[in-house]
């Protein structure tokens, strides 16, 4: 995969959770993933197309994604329920769209498909180009949290 | 209709939760009649069935787009001038251009604060 894609991905979510949840995630050292196994306990995937293809996950460990979602929210939630689950769909979709507005000024349009949601400990992410994706971890004060990015430009 | 924090808002969103967000940031700005549909051809109904004063839709929904909605509006002749903010996670600029073209009144990009959506509402209301 091409190095110039996690730039945007890393901006995106840092922009959107802070924004959104007024929360600022410090993100870790980017690394290679194999397998299809989902790092979270909830997770956003959307597919792209056009000058780029593939897919990019958002997988949250609980503590965090309901300390984002209640902050987004103003109500304090406890568990994963139908909130976060559709909570998790908007942030994927926000990720990708200021994602791909950065790429967009690398001379990449890219358009994205409606994002999915999984929920459940040890559930899996598969992405459409196969993989290995790239994982950018984050930590919040709350839990970690990855962007996993499987895409490459179309040539 | 100058900065009418009485005015009532319809927010258009297949998403509740975002429906949620976008209502807890109106509140935050004064702004506290506010009602929902989960996407265009329930925000139709509501337009037809009540006064609303101002529209805040997203793009990307199910069974009516928000695209959809905002030609629906200004083609129907009672609602034509009716105010329409775009809500979206696309800021591509195919997209502002066609928005711009079917009428919309301002074009907000989500992630957004309350202060920018504040901002964005009262510029059209000045425009009105």
């Amino acid at each position: 995969m091409d190095v110039r894609f996690i730039n945007p991905f890393l901006e995106a979510t840092i922009d959107v959770l802070k924004t959104m949840a007024f929360i600022e995630p410090s993100p870790g050292r980017p690394y290679l993933k194999n397998d299809s196994l989902a790092i979270g306990d909830v997770s956003g995937i959307i597919g792209f197309t056009g000058a780029a293809t593939g897919s990019m996950a958002l997988s949250f460990s609980e503590g965090c994604i309901l300390k984002i979602v209640s902050n987004m929210l103003g109500e304090d939630i406890k568990e994963i329920n139908g909130d976060i689950k559709d909570a998790v769909g908007e942030i994927t979709n926000m990720v990708s769209g200021a994602a791909r507005k950065k790429l967009e000024s690398l001379g990449l349009s890219i358009s994205a498909a409606i994002p999915t949601v999984v929920a459940g400990k040890g559930h899996s992410v598969s992405h459409i180009m196969g993989g290995p994706s790239i994982i950018i971890p984050f930590e919040t004060e709350q839990g970690p949290f990855v962007v996993d990015v499987c895409v490459d430009e179309m040539k | 209709m100058g900065s009418d924090k009485n005015m009532k808002i319809l927010i258009v969103d297949d998403f509740a939760t975002m429906r949620k967000v976008i209502k807890n940031l109106l509140r935050q700005i004064g702004y506290q009649d506010v009602i929902e549909a989960e996407d265009g051809v329930h925000a139709l109904k509501e337009l037809k069935s009540q006064k609303i004063d101002f529209v805040i839709s997203d793009w990307n929904m199910p069974n009516m787009t928000g695209i959809e909605l905002l030609r629906a509006v200004r083609a129907d002749s009672e609602l034509s001038s009716l105010p329409f903010l775009m809500v979206t996670a696309e800021s591509l600029k195919e997209n502002v251009v066609e928005a711009v073209k079917a009428g919309v009144s301002n074009y907000i990009v989500k992630p957004f604060t309350a202060e920018v959506l504040n901002e964005k509402i009262k510029k059209i209301i000045e425009k009105q």
